[in-house]
């Protein structure tokens, strides 16, 4: 008996070691995130953090590469009629949902139809389309009721909202409710019982999933996991998030604070690199509905006096992480332009801008600027901002709460005296400004996005814009839309600004991208 | 006895049906949407409003109200707001988190704090005493998140003893328990451990100074002896008060803690809900802290017995 229960204790035994040994094999990806992520549904919300969360779990049937184009991703081969207005695709091979279902044409119209209506581009998208049809369960059709150019850029856009491809039942959902079942047919499974909201995200590596065969290159190309789990966990205080990582908790801190930059910089198992080619935007919104800056010249004259260096240098505390942008489409994209940019570029000149604002008529009526105190990037423009138009002479008041008092009080369209305002700042990353297409260049009054500027002539050069059907005249289309945009002036660039990323030096494989993607990385 | 436990359960409800009021109310005052929180920053007017009807905040205030008390009744807390998920789940996934943090930071300030104090009112006056009493201004003075960072800095980064972040469940083995609370609970127990003492101090110098402990004394008992069974223990209920009190510190101070140690506690769910206007979590939350403290207090009041026997119920 004796025997027995020693043999069954040493087999036990063998049985924990080997259970641990395999636990110690699994190379586990410990990233600390941009944010929190709260919301699962990538269609119902721009939050960046969960479209980075929508590229974990979900595949795309295009993606954009490092050099703007337009790669086929879960597409293996498509076809555009003559009069282009027929768009056929087929999927890949192989391709199948999270929880074992193939992924067939019904999935993809419905994943398609869902974010068109939440999405900017995806609305124009959804306006040319007169049908879409399942041919059989690989290949399916769109038929447009005119040419619409960026059928396949609408389909591959790279940030917020990004058209993820769901399981029908899901996408079924109303847009508007959130989707609650995480099934994706991307790289990676979310684990829902171990998700921790305000702490921790997990993801194990989708062992079904089949890559392309091309190098990645941003949301392109193969997507090959390289570890086994990825275990996302939300640091909120950025101190403890730069000891975790100097200590070896953390493997990867997707974007640090300026300031923590020199003491990373010490340690020599951390890197600190700008892994973001692009960065984010800062931005200077008026409200057009109420006095004063629905007047044209005062928001002019901001334009003469705003000197970007000042917010670069507020936001990412060193020139190194930021520069000037005097160009309403993302810099070093192929948009970007600095037509018509003079009174932003040029010397600042504080005459011009009094003058141009006693032409205004401005009689000192209230400026109200909202800020954000808990957002860093919102408060500091805020100051920037606040002090400038003092110096100017404005009547100028900051009004600072947190970041969810802000986007509430931003909604509201009644004059400053009855809890209005006049300007707030936000950011946006650079894949969301690179075209005509960006919500903040949408001038249809108040059917715009937050501040609701109205200029027919914006809204027909950007529809001219979308009816081009080449590069070379999309481009003279997007200059004209810049050009009039800075006479009329919807909002104000402030800064374009990287937020560095810090890993340790064990990693090896990042993509290079203005989103985080997460496949390829390796660790040793 | 029995009545009293009774009649003081009775008054719980009552309270947290005010609170209950009090806090349905106060959200609705409170500037900030969760439609808006929701939508994002690039969503439009309309798509805000789509999300209020979705999520029924257009709703006057009573019918609201009303569903969500018979939800109460019904013990459903609601549902999140952002991660569809239910309050109740949320909270049992930081319940543990806070209560081992707060046990913890509560056994060792008594264990240590109750004997310091008694020790420094024994040998008062003397450069014992303005040693226990010159930390504890010291303890007082310095604020949790400083003290937590200079913890992380030396025992975490330094010396690598113990981790910088994050909870381990009790499940996962003691030491990975514990030595992820040993610095929060340093931290967070630092100014309670230096309230207990300097109110153990006071209250035994009080009792020392009464005519029993000099007749003790005079009868030759020994000195330890008049100290623990007959100074200590009747400086107890003002010190049983105190530690009561401190508890409901603790678990506002723990807020601080778990934020700058990244425990996922109770705390956190409560300052990310407020911020982000997820109202069924804070609501929640609120009632939760609200019966814990009444529970603390009538834990606090009935133990008062154990060390004055002439306190009736």
């Amino acid at each position: 008996m004796k025997v027995v229960s020693a043999s069954l204790r040493a087999f036990a035994l063998a049985l924990a070691f080997v259970a641990g040994s395999a636990a110690a094999q699994e190379k586990v990806l410990k990233f600390i995130p941009q944010a929190d992520l709260r919301i699962l549904d990538p269609i119902t919300t721009t939050a960046y953090i969960t479209r980075n969360h929508g590229y974990m779990v979900y595949d795309t049937l295009f993606a954009t590469d490092a050099k703007f184009q337009v790669q086929p991703q879960m597409v293996e081969k498509w076809e555009v009629s003559k009069d282009k207005l027929t768009y056929t695709f087929t999927l890949r091979d192989g391709l199948k949902f999270h929880d074992g279902q193939p992924v067939r044409s019904a999935d993809c119209i419905a994943s398609v139809e869902r974010w068109a209506k939440r999405d900017s581009l995806g609305q124009k998208l959804a306006e040319a389309i007169e049908s879409w049809t399942a041919v059989n369960d690989k290949t399916f059709r769109f038929k447009l009721k005119k040419p619409f150019a960026l059928t396949l850029q609408a389909l591959g856009k790279l940030s917020s909202n990004v058209p993820f491809i769901m399981p029908e039942r899901i996408a079924k959902t109303d847009p508007f409710q959130n989707i609650t079942e995480v099934i994706g047919s991307g790289p990676f499974k979310f684990v829902k019982e171990e998700w921790v909201p305000g702490n921790k995200v997990v993801y194990v590596k989708n062992t079904d999933y089949v890559p392309r065969k091309e190098a990645p290159s941003w949301a392109a190309g193969g997507k090959v996991v390289k570890v086994d789990r990825v275990e996302w966990t939300y640091i909120p205080d950025s101190a403890t998030a730069a000891a975790a990582l100097n200590a070896g908790e953390a493997d990867w801190w997707e974007q640090l604070p300026p300031d923590l930059i020199p003491l990373l910089r010490k340690n020599k198992d951390i890197r600190v690199e700008n892994i973001d080619p692009l960065g984010s935007i800062g931005i200077i919104r008026f409200n057009f509905l109420q006095p004063p800056f629905n007047n044209q010249k005062l928001r002019q004259a901001l334009l003469y006096v705003v000197n970007q260096q000042d917010y670069v240098l507020g936001i990412a505390g060193d020139e190194k992480n930021g520069h000037t942008c005097y160009s309403f489409f993302t810099c070093g994209t192929p948009l970007s332009s600095e037509i018509g940019a003079e009174p932003l570029k040029g010397k600042r000149d504080f005459d011009k801008a009094k003058k141009l604002i006693r032409e205004s008529g401005y009689k000192g009526e209230k400026i109200v600027i909202i800020s954000a105190t808990d957002q860093p990037i919102v408060h500091t423009q805020s100051l920037i901002t606040t002090e400038l138009l003092r110096n100017l002479g404005l009547n100028v008041e900051l009004q600072a709460g947190d970041w969810g008092t802000l986007i509430t009080r931003r909604t509201s369209k009644e004059p400053v005296e009855k809890g209005g305002w006049s300007i707030f700042h936000t950011w946006w990353v650079g894949p969301d400004l690179i075209s005509p297409a960006n919500m903040a260049m949408v001038n249809l009054g108040e059917k715009s996005w937050i501040g609701w500027p109205a200029n027919p002539k914006i809204e027909e050069l950007r529809q001219a814009w979308f009816n081009t059907s080449d590069a070379a005249a999309g481009k003279k289309a997007s200059d004209a839309v810049q050009r009039e945009a800075f006479s009329f002036v919807p909002y104000i660039t402030t800064a374009q600004f990287i937020l560095p990323a810090a890993y340790r030096s064990n990693l090896s494989g990042m993509i290079i991208a203005p989103v985080t993607f997460l496949w390829n990385v390796e660790k040793k | 006895m029995i009545v009293y436990v009774l009649r003081r359960l009775g008054a719980t409800l009552i309270v947290m049906a005010v609170v209950a009021l009090f806090v349905f109310s106060l959200l609705f005052l409170t500037p900030g949407d969760p439609a808006a929180v929701i939508a994002g920053d690039v969503a439009t007017a309309d798509d805000i409003q789509r999300i209020r009807a979705k999520l029924g905040l257009n709703e006057p205030f009573l019918v609201q109200f009303g569903g969500w008390v018979w939800r109460l009744l019904h013990g459903d807390l609601g549902t999140s707001i952002f991660t569809n998920l239910p309050v109740t789940t949320l909270i049992g996934q930081r319940v543990q988190p806070t209560v081992s943090l707060t046990l913890l930071t509560l056994v060792v300030a008594v264990l240590i704090a109750v004997p310091v104090g008694v020790i420094a009112a024994a040998k008062a006056g003397t450069w014992t005493d303005r040693l226990v009493m010159g930390f504890s201004v010291l303890a007082f003075s310095v604020p949790v998140f400083v003290l937590a960072y200079l913890l992380i800095g030396l025992f975490s980064i330094r010396l690598e003893w113990l981790p910088v972040q994050g909870y381990r469940p009790l499940g996962e083995g003691l030491w990975p328990w514990l030595s992820h609370l040993i610095l929060p609970s340093i931290a967070l127990g630092t100014v309670y451990m230096a309230f207990i003492a300097r109110i153990t101090r006071a209250t035994m110098l009080d009792v020392l100074a009464q005519d029993y402990i000099r007749t003790a004394n005079a009868k030759g008992l020994a000195p330890r002896a008049v100290l623990t069974r007959h100074a200590l223990k009747n400086a107890g209920v003002p010190i049983i008060t105190v530690i009561g009190i401190g508890i409901a510190l603790l678990i506002s101070g723990a807020i601080v803690t778990e934020t700058v140690f990244a425990i996922p506690g109770i705390g956190r769910l409560t300052v990310d809900a407020i911020l982000r206007r997820d109202y069924p979590i804070i609501q929640g939350v609120i009632l939760l802290f609200s019966g814990v403290y009444v529970l603390i207090n009538l834990l606090v009041d009935l133990s008062y017995r154990l060390f004055d026997p002439r306190i009736r119920y």
